[in-house]
């Protein structure tokens, strides 16, 4: 029997077999991982607890590892969620002010999945406010720092989800990805994620951003486990969601061991250009050998209209978060200003108080994008190019089965280094917006470290409905290298 | 296209916004270095194209679902107002409406 | 296109459009699976997705689609094959979302006509648009010092906006659309037609122009909800703009509302940047996909509309135009008519009944003809013993009377009961008629020297004889026939 301070070494997979061979109890698990993630406050990971909720479902775990019937996948594995997820028995605040203290009077569908399939909820975790931001220094509750370097930014918005999978204070945890806010994060930390493609998983319970952008998934230590969450997490939810795909689920995990032999890969010349720093490139480039060993065949391709992306997302994202964030007026629940001189003033103060400067800038950029006269030259033209993007893809796809490049142009930088400048922040996320805006899968898997010895990501990009083939890719990487399994010190 | 000052009260009313004169101006400065940025979106040439609204339009023929008109939910008042700032009888309390 | 002429008021021309928002009979709401129904507890109806809570998405009632097609073939419109609903932003405490869900660009129905009599003149007013969107909640202003209490039952019911070209030249004539629109509405059953619960509400857009001038600046009178007071409404907002352009003013647009207390109209506070909404496609909903075989369907299903079975009583049973136009205001009322007409095989007699002495029943106990206590069956049965000579229309009111009162439920029954029958037998009415005629040589002499009234005077005294059983037209058949 593995003793408890390797517990939190093991995979997904691993714990969910020695859960089932009853080798270690989903209660004592938690127990674990609470404890751990309470001792590791420092890094500012998490925001909510409930000792009671979480002993509770472990315990209703423990029952049914030992009846033995059951086919949950993720029986007593202990999970974190995004605080941008709604969930009845922890707070759901969505980083921010505006909903201290909100209790949901139901779960987001993505954590019903997972709790069908055993997972144990350990607690909610920090993420920039509404989901807007790279570094996870806009939340209202605290940032939450890199475990590699806790001077540095773990990345944003799932922030918090990176950086308590990075340090092992839980073994998996969801995190939702609108512009690249998986992706990168999971880059930065060293760690593997995954967003699917538009519309596999619900958006029921996320708290909204920006509609057509957001996508909920999981980020883990390894391909694998990704596939064993994202298979719990997608599938049709034609009931609440009428943008959930009409796709059946899927187990992404049955082709993980597919060989590599005659894979194309798509290096897009757009991805390499002078914005890339050179310790990013090195690492990256090193996996695109690792990958031809195996057999792949790397493709020069173009995606001419990658620069566009940056001014295309920040014109529609923008847009969207203005009208979802429009409820958050006192109303009905959430933030309400304590003195106020009339309706109008409350909206005012209510909405001044409970925002964060950088929801005010987006929903401040969104409504002028969206107001009169405006309406055309910026929501509807950005619109326009998101479908010449979408083209760019599609014609790539044509020459190449995967698409692989950097998440980001840099390793993660310091705090406080970008947060008084927004700008600098959204240019950073030149990599991750084109397939955000086309809606296609994408993933960041560790490959090694660059400056201040800090993690390289490298992104693969799928076709719709490909999530398969991403994690089939990384996984062999992963069973080719070991940059996935490297650990911080420390933790 | 540059904003100005005026421009910046405007949207702030409509999206129901209160900027102090200092965070105003910050907001400004801000936003019209972020339209330098959009304005190069602007001058791409996208004539003849229809506007993507829905990502997966693009390779499925999306369109809306129909649910059965039938009701399943029930009353679930209290859990729905417990987060609610001000209740009264059932009712959401706000500043009095002027019509 | 309308053809009719209205009056000029004071030497303008009023013009008239209409938006009528049309709760639709849906037993659960547009986006949402909570209930529509009427009166229940404040927010015991309003679910997570009413509240816009945090994380909630719409989802498309069927329902909605439906009832929206069904308007569209009422009024001979188009049917859009693709359209799409667009959020329309804007702060307001009924309206939780912050924006509500609506059309914009591409609504479902495009064009249609509605068309009606007034002062027996055909006319049409021609339909811009109707589309799907969202109510929002209620305000409640009196129980609260200083505060507005919120009601969200309301918030997501679904509404059919209809929107009109300016077409109307009159109060009268805006009136008379309303109420057909509202026939309409009630009688395919996509509304309930309630218009004291709020089912079906109209904003009335009036100008005012020299003849020949350009259209002039509109005023938008919100939430008429009586026909009455849509009519004083329009009338006086006329009255005001006229007097305002006689004094040398402008009309600035304004929204504005009318108190039935003091008969005017009252622009409201203005709604700062009122006009922009900042409309956008809602990334939440795919564009809404109606299939032709859908609309031929619900077009296969429908039942008959007015305007066809008025069509069909003039070939069908002879009735004039108008009266067939009258007897089809209501499925109900046209239901009786075609029922007392069969079984009574007297059509133009229940056509004259049901709109005289059976209507003015009605009115007078403000109930629906599927309240009348004389069923059609029963007044068919009544038709038929006048028809047949049995009884006079005199004594037939008597029966009807019976009947409503619910004295008895069998017209023969009641004529036997209370003696009605009139006096057929030609002997025994000869015999009277004899008698009078010999009672009264005087009026016999100034009849035959050309004094026709001197003859009603007989005929009142052979009805008093015959204790109003003699069958009038008998009686001066005969007394004609006796006196030359």
């Amino acid at each position: 029997m593995k003793t408890p301070t390797e517990l939190h070494d093991l995979s997904v997979a691993e714990l969910a077999e020695q859960l089932r061979a009853r080798k270690v109890s989903a209660v004592e698990t938690a127990q674990h991982f609470l404890a751990r993630a309470r001792a590791n406050a420092e890094l500012g990971a998490f925001l909510y607890f409930n000792e009671e909720a979480t002993l509770t479902q472990a315990s209703a775990a423990d029952a049914a590892l030992a009846a033995g019937t059951s086919e949950a996948s993720l029986l007593g594995v202990p999970v974190a969620h995004k605080d941008i997820f709604v969930t009845r028995d922890f707070a759901a605040t969505a980083g921010s002010k505006m909903l201290t203290g909100y209790r949901s009077p139901f779960d987001a569908t993505v954590v019903a999945r997972l709790a069908e399939q055993g997972a144990v909820t350990l607690g909610k975790l920090n993420c920039d406010e509404f989901a807007m931001g790279s570094a996870n220094e806009n939340s209202a509750f605290g940032l939450v720092k890199n475990p590699w370097d806790q001077t540095r930014v773990p990345g944003g918005s799932s922030g918090g989800s990176a950086a308590a999978v990075a340090a092992r204070l839980v073994p998996a945890a969801t995190g939702t990805d609108t512009g690249g806010s998986i992706r990168q994060p999971a880059s930065f930390c060293g760690i593997t994620g995954i967003k699917p493609t538009y519309g596999r998983a619900s958006r029921y319970g996320m708290v909204a951003f920006a509609s057509s952008l957001d996508q909920a998934g999981p980020l883990a230590r390894s391909a694998e486990d990704c596939a064993l969450l994202l298979s719990a997490m997608c599938g049709p939810d034609l009931d609440r969601d009428s943008t959930s795909l009409d796709v059946p689920a899927e187990n992404f995990a049955r082709t993980l061991d597919d060989s590599l032999a005659g894979l194309r890969i798509g290096v897009p010349a757009e991805f390499f250009g002078e914005g890339l720093d050179a310790d990013v490139r090195t690492a990256v480039d090193a996996a695109l050998k690792e990958y031809e060993k195996l057999g792949a065949q790397l493709v020069p391709i173009t995606l001419p209209r990658t620069e566009l992306s940056i001014p295309v997302y920040y014109v529609i994202a923008p847009a969207e978060a203005s009208s979802n964030l429009s409820r958050f007026d006192g109303v009905k629940f959430g933030h309400r200003a304590e003195q106020y001189s009339d309706l109008i003033d409350m909206y005012k103060k209510t909405r001044s108080q409970g925002f964060g400067d950088e929801v005010k800038r987006r929903i401040m950029i969104g409504t002028y994008v969206l107001s009169h006269g405006y309406y055309d030259a910026y929501y509807l033209q950005a619109q326009k190019i998101r479908r010449m993007i979408v083209d760019d893809f599609q014609q790539a796809f044509k020459q190449c089965d995967l698409i692989a490049g950097p998440v980001a142009p840099t390793v993660a930088w310091k705090l406080g280094d970008k947060s008084d400048d927004p700008l600098a922040s959204y240019l950073a996320d030149i990599f991750t917006l084109p397939a955000s805006l086309a809606g296609l899968p994408g993933m960041s898997v560790p490959v090694g470290f660059g400056a201040g010895n800090m993690p390289v990501g490298m992104q693969l990009i799928a076709n719709y409905l490909q999530e398969s083939r991403l994690l089939n890719a990384a996984h062999r990487l992963q069973q080719a290298t070991d940059w996935h399994l490297a650990k911080p010190e420390g933790f | 296209m540059s904003l100005t000052s005026t421009d910046i009260d405007r949207i702030a009313n409509l999206a129901r916004l209160e900027l102090s004169p200092p965070e105003s101006e910050r907001m400004l400065t801000q936003i019209n270095g972020f339209f330098d940025l959009v304005e190069k979106m602007r001058a791409v040439d996208t004539s003849g194209l229809q506007p993507l609204a829905h990502p997966v339009a693009c390779w499925q023929d999306v369109v809306l679902r129909l649910r059965e008109d039938a009701v399943s939910e029930s009353d679930n008042r209290a859990a729905n107002q417990r987060n609610a700032p001000s209740v009264e009888q059932g009712l959401f309390l706000v500043p009095k409406v002027i019509e | 296109m309308n053809t009719g002429k209205s009056a000029l008021v004071h030497g303008y021309e009023v013009v008239i459009g209409f938006e009528t928002h049309a709760q639709l009979s849906t037993r659960s709401k547009i986006f949402s699976r909570a209930s529509t129904a009427f009166g229940a507890e404040p927010n015991t109806q309003a679910c997570a997705v009413d509240l816009a809570l945090p994380g909630t998405l719409p989802v498309m009632n069927k329902g909605a689609v439906e009832r929206a097609i069904e308007f569209g073939l009422a009024v001979g419109s188009h049917i859009a094959p693709r359209s799409i609903f667009a959020r329309k932003n804007y702060f307001y405490p009924d309206l939780p979302k912050g924006y509500q869900i609506s059309q914009f660009e591409i609504p479902v129905v495009q064009g249609g006509q509605v068309e009606f009599f007034l002062a027996g003149e055909r006319r049409s007013v021609r339909l811009v648009r109707a589309h799907l969107e969202e109510d929002a909640g209620k305000s409640l202003h009196e129980d609260f010092v200083g505060q507005t209490g919120i009601d969200l039952n309301r918030a997501g019911t679904p509404l059919l906006e209809i929107v009109t070209e300016p077409d109307m030249r009159s109060s009268e004539e805006a009136v008379a659309y309303a109420k057909e629109l509202h026939k309409i509405v009630t009688w395919i059953g996509i509304c309930d037609g309630n218009m004291q619960e709020g089912s079906f509400r109209c904003d009335a857009n009036v100008s005012v122009r020299k003849p020949g001038a350009p259209l002039g600046t509109r005023r938008e009178i919100k939430n008429l909800n009586s026909f009455k007071f849509m009519q004083q409404a329009i009338d006086f907002e006329v009255r005001w703009q006229i007097e305002r352009i006689e004094d040398g003013h402008a009309i600035e647009q304004a929204t504005v509302l009318f108190n039935p207390d003091t008969g005017e109209t009252r622009a409201m506070r203005s709604k700062e940047d009122a006009a922009d909404y900042r409309y956008f496609p809602d990334p939440d909903l795919p564009p809404l996909v109606i299939a032709d075989e859908w609309v031929q369907r619900v077009r296969d299903a429908m039942t008959e509309l007015p305007r066809v079975m008025a069509q069909r009583f003039q070939a069908d049973y002879g009735l004039t135009e108008y009266d067939a136009t009258v007897l089809t205001q209501s499925r109900t009322m046209a239901a009786y008519f075609e029922t007392a007409a069969k079984a009574s095989g007297q059509a133009k007699l229940a056509s004259n009944w049901i709109m005289g002495e059976v209507a003015r029943r009605l009115n007078a106990g403000e109930i629906d003809i599927a309240e009348s206590p004389a069923n059609a069956l029963q007044l068919a049965q009544l038709i038929v013993r006048i028809a047949d000579g049995t009884i006079s229309n005199n004594a037939a009111r008597q029966v009807l009377d019976a009947l409503w009162s619910r004295q008895g439920s069998d017209a023969d029954q009641l004529i036997e009961a209370k003696g009605l029958k009139q006096l057929n037998d030609t002997g025994a009415l000869e015999e009277i008629i004899d008698a009078v005629l010999a009672a009264n040589p005087k009026n016999v002499e100034e009849y035959r020297d050309g004094n026709s009234k001197a003859l009603n005077a007989l005929v009142g005294q052979i009805m008093k004889a015959s204790q109003g059983k003699a069958n009038p037209q008998q009686v001066n058949e005969l007394l004609r026939k006796k006196m030359g």
